[in-house]
């Protein structure tokens, strides 16, 4: 076939709206059988969680409010397996993910291909960064859906008591335990804005991942030591555990808008970081 | 040589530099490769052409000096002037768990201007042209280097270009994937393309190339239509005798240098001197002439006049 002949298959020359390039993003996300691995790991602990709940004699923990509260109502086991993997496992997963978005296309070559198509450095940003808060949305949504499966199936549901005491219905505990997905998923975004940056800096993509790690566990660090409680606040995963204000009734919201707004000046900083860095950057692996 | 105005050639750079903290690795360059030309870019590894065809695609910003892509400057123009550019730098990348099919089908994923409807034809089409449409579900790790050379040169014809910028093509291809990249190249500079072809290969710019550019040491030495480059450089004549001593002292009364003698024939650098007086002076000193040659340079001699260096300083 000769060039003109594929000028006629080819498109004409005009820009397209369209999702390809992250559908492409995320196949490779998920086409990945590390990732799948990681993924399944995740969703190990609400089933691990339930059946040791269920194993033993009920009544006799003395663990955190949620644990105990399974035998009540098994909703509580997707509530208790979110706030399990919360210092760890989710953020690991999260880091794992944006440590690798650019560095590992750095690492193996294929970013001087993208970005002679081009493909453009600013899009490379937007979609790699879409591809990586989808992939926290599903990453938390995978705790949660299998946590109340396992907890439904082995404890029941029916009527849920709230960390204030009140009674609610299941309804309302499933609505509680999407938003409280949601916040999750939003604040492990903001993580993987760091991550974003962090992959821009290197063309090692475990080294990225280890450094998203550190960054996390030294906020948790800081978070702990009081004499620095004037930077609490500031530090996203202060905020990370103010989902049980989603359990209450009614909800208080003081702390989860803090949280939301941290999150986005997160997320915002460290995707103009990840940009600059970019934007301008000699590509030369 | 002097460089042509912006907008003429495909590829026009004027002063073109790249400077890593202290070492310049691409020296005040203005390269022009005219439209439909087939130009080998020629230099020893570490000469400056990969760095040179990275600051070309916009992938590392000149320290100085501009560059014109399609009549379009570089970096500015980025978007609207790389999709017309088909590109092979330093040597394929691709995933390697992901099909040779695979891989193309995401970076034609990544293309904004590439229609979907057509991306299946037009990858097979391109994975044919390279002669892999048989390993297109293969995984890429599973691909010899031959193999990842053509997917690399297969994505460079996903969609129609104006120009092609192949780094080593034939890296890596035993002999008959070489002859095969040849013809592709000789058939797309035929379609109409032009072709800007590095390589540290002599013998592969000899056969495919029209124009050459000679790299070294991070400058551009020379530039030019292949047959020019030739005729620049110094001819050799040889004159074979069973009298060696008299026709050594003949040619240089005439003027020739470098004169050279061996058993049965003497060399010499023709120079200036008209090639058609030497054979009847020699007769007159009655030297008998049993042979009498003319003898090409070869670009291998033209690269030694020009750099006063062996071809493979650096390996």
């Amino acid at each position: 076939m000769s060039t003109a002949e594929l000028a006629v298959v080819a498109s004409r020359p005009r820009a397209r709206l369209s999702t390809r390039f992250l559908r492409s993003e995320l196949k490779i996300i998920f086409g990945r059988r590390r990732n799948i691995a990681g993924l399944a790991v995740l969703a190990a602990v609400p089933v691990i969680l339930a059946i040791a709940v269920r194993v033993s004699s009920p009544g006799q923990g003395d663990g955190p409010d949620f644990i105990t509260a399974i035998a009540g109502n098994g909703l509580f086991v997707a509530f208790a397996a979110l706030a399990l993997e919360l210092p760890l496992f989710l953020p690991l997963a999260v880091s794992a993910i944006s440590g690798d978005s650019v560095a590992g296309e750095a690492n193996l070559g294929t970013l001087r291909y993208l970005l002679a198509i081009p493909a453009g450095r600013t899009r490379i940003l937007v979609i790699k960064y879409a591809a990586i808060v989808i992939f926290a949305v599903v990453a938390t949504m995978v705790v949660a859906t299998v946590g109340t499966i396992m907890g439904l199936a082995l404890f029941g549901g029916g009527e849920m008591t709230l960390l204030s005491g009140t009674q609610t219905s299941l309804a309302d505990g499933v609505w509680r335990l999407a938003l409280t997905t949601l916040y999750l998923a939003a604040q492990f975004s903001a993580l993987g804005a760091i991550g974003l940056f962090i992959s821009t800096l290197t063309e090692q993509p475990i080294g990225a991942t280890i450094a998203v790690v550190l960054v996390n566990v030294m906020m948790f660090i800081l978070n702990s030591i009081s004499q620095l409680d004037w930077l609490h606040p500031w530090l996203l995963t202060h905020w990370w555990t103010a989902f049980g204000d989603l359990l209450r009734d009614p909800i208080a919201t003081e702390s989860i808008q803090r949280g939301l707004i941290t999150a986005l000046i997160y997320a915002g900083t460290f995707w103009l970081a990840a940009w600059a860095r970019l934007a301008t950057k000699d590509i030369s692996s | 040589m002097t460089s042509a105005p912006a907008g003429t050639a495909p590829v026009v750079t004027s002063g073109l530099t790249k400077q890593f903290r202290r070492q310049i690795a691409v020296d005040r360059i203005d390269l022009e490769v005219p439209g439909g030309a087939v130009y080998g870019f020629l230099g020893p590894n570490g000469s400056g052409k990969t760095t040179t065809i990275r600051m070309l695609l916009g992938l590392i910003s000149p320290t100085a000096g501009a560059i014109s892509l399609l009549g379009t400057p570089m970096p500015a123009a980025a978007r609207s002037v790389l999709r017309r550019v088909g590109s092979l730098v330093e040597g394929p990348a691709f995933h390697p768990y992901l099909s040779g099919r695979a891989n193309l089908a995401r970076l034609d994923a990544a293309d904004r201007f590439s229609d979907p409807r057509t991306s299946r034809v037009r990858i097979d089409t391109a994975l044919d042209r390279v002669g892999l449409l048989a390993a297109a579900e293969k995984r890429y790790r599973a691909y010899s280097l031959g193999m990842r050379q053509r997917l690399a040169i297969a994505n460079s014809l996903l969609m129609p270009r104006d120009l092609l910028v192949l780094d080593e093509p034939t890296n890596g291809l035993d002999p008959q994937g070489t002859r095969e990249v040849r013809h592709l190249i000789e058939e797309l500079a035929r379609d109409g393309a032009t072709v800007l072809v590095s390589t540290h290969l002599l013998a592969e710019v000899e056969q495919i190339c029209s124009h050459v550019g000679v790299m070294y040491e991070g400058k551009l030495v020379a530039q030019g239509p292949l047959s020019e480059l030739r005729a620049g450089s110094a001819q050799t004549v040889r004159v074979d005798t069973d009298r060696t001593d008299d026709a050594a002292r003949v040619l240089n009364e005439l003027g020739l240098r470098d004169i050279a003698i061996s058993a049965g024939y003497v060399t010499a650098a023709l120079g200036e001197v008209a090639v058609e007086k030497i054979v009847p002076n020699l007769v007159n000193a009655c030297v008998p002439v049993l042979g009498f040659a003319v003898l090409q340079p070869s670009l291998e001699d033209v690269f030694v006049s020009l750099t006063g260096e062996g071809f493979d300083v650096n390996g």
